[in-house]
């Protein structure tokens, strides 16, 4: 079993874990991904590695369904029925020069790790961070160590009034980029790849499919890049998004809505009102 | 002995069909002791057993048979534990036609079945479950040695089971959340009952043996962090990475592999969605692509999800068929539909990318291939379109690669497979030993077992050969 070490609310329906689980916290790299059942009848659901320390790993996750829900009315000391990784290539390291970042949502606390290590690696870091409302723009001060911070909301609430794809053109425009990491909502990350094939920009963007086992064992993650099928849990998560078939992605994306459509609404009815979102 | 023999096989009962296809219960019901020994006494008990020949263990058939005759059932499950760790699993899915049963004697006689050796050994194993229940053996002192074995499969959990009762210290590591590799994600109820496979795994750590689950050997642990703690290693990941044909609308919503169906029934419960979280697409009519053990699990799968209608597209014909016939049949009882010499071109989507239909094209047989089956060749024109909102994928398994990647220095053979001696399935590194599916190939439950045993035996001369080594 696998304990929630800490937890702490980052914004309404974004809630921050650290949950021991040794041998993923002794080999995660940047860029690699958990899978988490919580209970016996639960699914196994694919959560980036955000940070990981001696014995835990941290975890941020977005309510958005049956499980995430689940998972974040869950408290300090409770039990999580299996967690396992790290799976997933890590990503590419190395001195590259410039680096943009940009982390839209729940996808800040993916690009963080791998932004800091970058940063280790002697790269130049520019980071954007996008939220719907300056709420949901998280971990905004975890990210001190970068060269340069843009922040856009869609509400104008904080930083630049938009979308991060309007932050990164700001920087493209004022600046050489030598490549890129966009993580985010699946729409975002097709604008941002959009974006950065204009600037022929490297930008690697982190997939996030339906999986199953995580393991390449099922085909349930399988995507397009370069016009060839990928599974993205052990031929990404991390692919050029320049190559990517977003709308491919989308559609599949939609697979299951009604099926996960009836299980939150069960669970609602089961719980009540989700008052710890 | 001149007695008359029974023409047919002992009949074993089954759930009608029109009642299963709408549970997940097991099918087969088994023998009663009555039928079991009425059974036994079509057996000949030949000098020259050739069913001995034909089993991939070489259990002493006509001996165990006879222990049912004599009505010493727990007398026949000790003969057969010999030789076979999983009696009650091999008894269900061991393709006993082309092994024992292709070889018995009494099957060669004109107009005669061979004695149901599958069924017996299934009875006796069952028998024993309920009669006598855990029986352990008396186990050695502890050996100081330690060795790791990677996946829970068949052949894995042979190995650690065999090398727990040498008294070695023993420690599984296995991927998923439960152990028992294909017998607990890939086979499904119906036919294997996942609590026989859970009582094997509690034998196997009343025997010491330490399961450790939740670790990807090659991410959550190292090959190298392995070998520097133990003293042998057997790898036993078997070949669980799907292949798809690759033809185009392959991405399509509707097109799955087989593998992802069965995780998510067996393995996942998603038939008792929502009681359990994860959720299976449910198609209306569907068609299955290939022949196998795979496509028969997948089809007769789908149609207890509630399938309208199940069609199987095999590019070969019925004779190459490579399903366990028992399998076949059932399917074809189950009313599943067979489009023999057919073969998928392309998915057709509609405009939210989800399966409307299939063209495909008929096929011919020409000559043999390096198979030993003739080749089929597509009949030019002859394409044609089935109308299908759900397609699923069986046309075999490679080998996965995260821990083959975190290894480079192990040596494989062309096909991506692990190259092992046969004889005691050691690697090309010391102390390092492979077998099953990840040297064959998808193959057999009894060939990984057969597999995991000799590999055992093998582990065991190792370790002792080294032990002497250090004295002198
Ligand atoms: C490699 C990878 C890393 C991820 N990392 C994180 C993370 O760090 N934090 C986090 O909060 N989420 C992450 N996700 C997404 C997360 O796995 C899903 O949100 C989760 O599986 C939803 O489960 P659910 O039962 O709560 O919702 P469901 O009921 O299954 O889905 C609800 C809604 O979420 C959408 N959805 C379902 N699965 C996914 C998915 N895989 N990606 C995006 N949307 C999905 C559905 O389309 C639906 O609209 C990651 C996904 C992948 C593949
Ligand atoms: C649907 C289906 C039906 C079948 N029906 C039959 C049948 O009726 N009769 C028959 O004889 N055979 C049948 N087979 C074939 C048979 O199941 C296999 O030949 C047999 O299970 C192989 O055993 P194994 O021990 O080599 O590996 P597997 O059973 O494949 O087990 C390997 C285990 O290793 C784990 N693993 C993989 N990689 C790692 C890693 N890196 N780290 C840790 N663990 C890892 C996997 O999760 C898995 O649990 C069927 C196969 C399938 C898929
Ligand atoms: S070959 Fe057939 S008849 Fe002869 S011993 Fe074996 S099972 Fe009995
Ligand atoms: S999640 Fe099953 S193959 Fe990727």
């Amino acid at each position: 079993m696998f304990r929630i070490l800490k937890k702490r609310r980052l914004a309404y329906g974004t809630h921050d874990f650290w949950v021991e689980a040794p041998e993923v916290a002794q080999h995660a790299q940047p860029g690699q991904f958990v899978v988490v059942r919580i209970h016996q009848y639960g699914e196994r659901i694919p959560l980036t590695i955000a940070d990981s320390a001696d014995d835990a790993i941290r975890l941020v996750v977005k309510a958005v369904g049956k499980t995430t829900y689940e998972l974040c009315s869950l408290k300090e000391g409770d039990e999580l029925a299996d967690v396992v990784g790290p799976l997933g290539h890590p990503s590419e390291m190395g001195k590259f020069g410039h680096v943009m970042m940009v982390g839209g949502g729940v996808g800040i606390a993916a690009i963080y790790p791998i932004a800091k290590k970058l940063k280790d690696h002697g790269n130049r870091v520019t980071v954007i961070l996008g939220g719907r409302t300056a709420e949901q723009v998280i971990m905004r001060d975890e990210f001190r160590f970068a060269d340069r911070i843009l922040i856009t909301t869609d509400d104008g609430s904080l930083g630049i009034k938009g979308v991060v794809t309007d932050a990164m053109k700001k920087v493209l425009e004022e600046d050489t980029v030598d490549v890129a990491w966009a993580i985010g909502p699946t729409i975002m990350m097709k604008f941002c790849a959009l974006l950065a094939k204009e600037y022929a920009l490297k930008i690697w963007t982190s997939l996030n499919p339906i999986m199953v086992d995580g393991t390449g064992m099922c085909g349930a993650c399988r995507v397009t890049v370069g016009g060839e099928i990928k599974f993205a849990c052990v031929d990404g998560p991390e692919f050029d998004g320049r190559l990517v078939d977003w709308d491919e992605l989308l559609k599949r994306l939609t697979i299951y809505q009604k099926e996960e459509k009836e299980a939150l609404e069960k669970y609602l009815k089961k719980v009540g009102e989700p008052s710890w979102l | 002995m001149a007695v008359k023999i029974q023409p047919n096989k002992t009949p074993m009962k089954e759930q009608e069909p029109e009642v299963r296809i709408k549970n997940f219960n097991e099918v087969a019901l088994g023998y009663t002791e009555e039928e079991a020994v009425k059974e036994a006494e079509r057996c000949l008990q030949c000098r020259v057993p050739m069913c001995v020949k034909g089993c991939p263990v070489q259990i002493d058939i006509p001996a165990f048979i006879r222990e049912i005759r004599n009505r010493n059932f727990e007398k026949a499950a000790e003969i057969i534990k010999r030789y076979n760790n999983l009696p009650a699993i091999c008894g269900r899915v061991c393709p006993q036609e082309n092994q024992c049963e292709a070889t018995c004697v009494v099957g060669k006689m004109k107009d005669h079945e061979p004695v149901a050796i599958g069924r017996l050994e299934r009875f006796v194993a069952d028998w024993e479950a309920e009669n006598v229940g855990l029986k352990l053996p008396k186990l050695p002192d502890k050996r100081p040695q330690k060795v790791a074995v990677i996946g829970a499969g068949p052949g894995g959990i042979t190995c650690a089971a065999d090398l727990a009762k040498m008294g070695y210290e023993v420690t599984i590591f296995e991927a998923f959340h439960e152990p028992g590799g294909v017998l607990i994600y890939g086979i499904p109820e119906f036919r294997l009952p996942k609590k026989i496979v859970k009582r094997e795994m509690d034998y196997i750590r009343a025997l010491g043996v330490n399961i450790v689950t939740d670790v990807v050997v090659g991410r959550s642990i190292t090959m190298q962090e392995i070998l520097d703690e133990y003293d042998a290693v057997y790898i036993g990941i078997g070949a669980g990475a799907p292949k798809f044909m690759g033809i185009p609308g392959t991405n399509l919503i509707g097109v799955f592999s087989a593998s992802e169906i069965l995780t998510r029934v067996n393995l996942m419960r998603a038939y008792d969605f929502p009681n359990y979280d994860t959720p299976v697409k449910k198609g209306s009519k569907v068609m299955v692509v290939g022949a196998g053990n795979v496509a028969m699990d997948a089809a007769r799968t789908a149609l207890r999800l509630g399938a309208k209608e199940v069609t199987i597209v095999y590019r070969r014909s019925e004779k190459e068929m490579p399903a366990r016939i028992e399998e076949y049949h059932h399917a074809l009882e189950e009313g599943i539909k067979f489009k023999w010499l057919t073969q998928p071109v392309r998915y057709i989507g509609d405009e939210n990318g989800k399966l409307v239909a299939v063209e495909c094209i008929k096929m011919e047989l020409g000559e043999p291939d390096a198979s030993g089956r003739r080749r089929p060749i597509p009949i030019e024109g002859s394409n044609f379109i089935m109308e299908v909102d759900m397609a699923i994928e069986a046309i075999g398994q490679g080998p996965q690669k995260i821990l083959l990647q975190n290894f480079p220095e192990l040596k494989l053979n062309k096909w991506g497979y692990i190259e092992v001696d046969p004889e005691t399935c050691a690697t090309n590194i010391p102390g390092v030993y492979a077998g099953g599916d990840i040297v064959t190939g998808a193959a057999t439950v009894i060939e990984a077992m057969g597999a995991g045993k000799r590999a055992a035996k093998a582990i065991h001369e190792y370790l002792s050969s080294k032990v002497i080594g250090h004295k002198t």
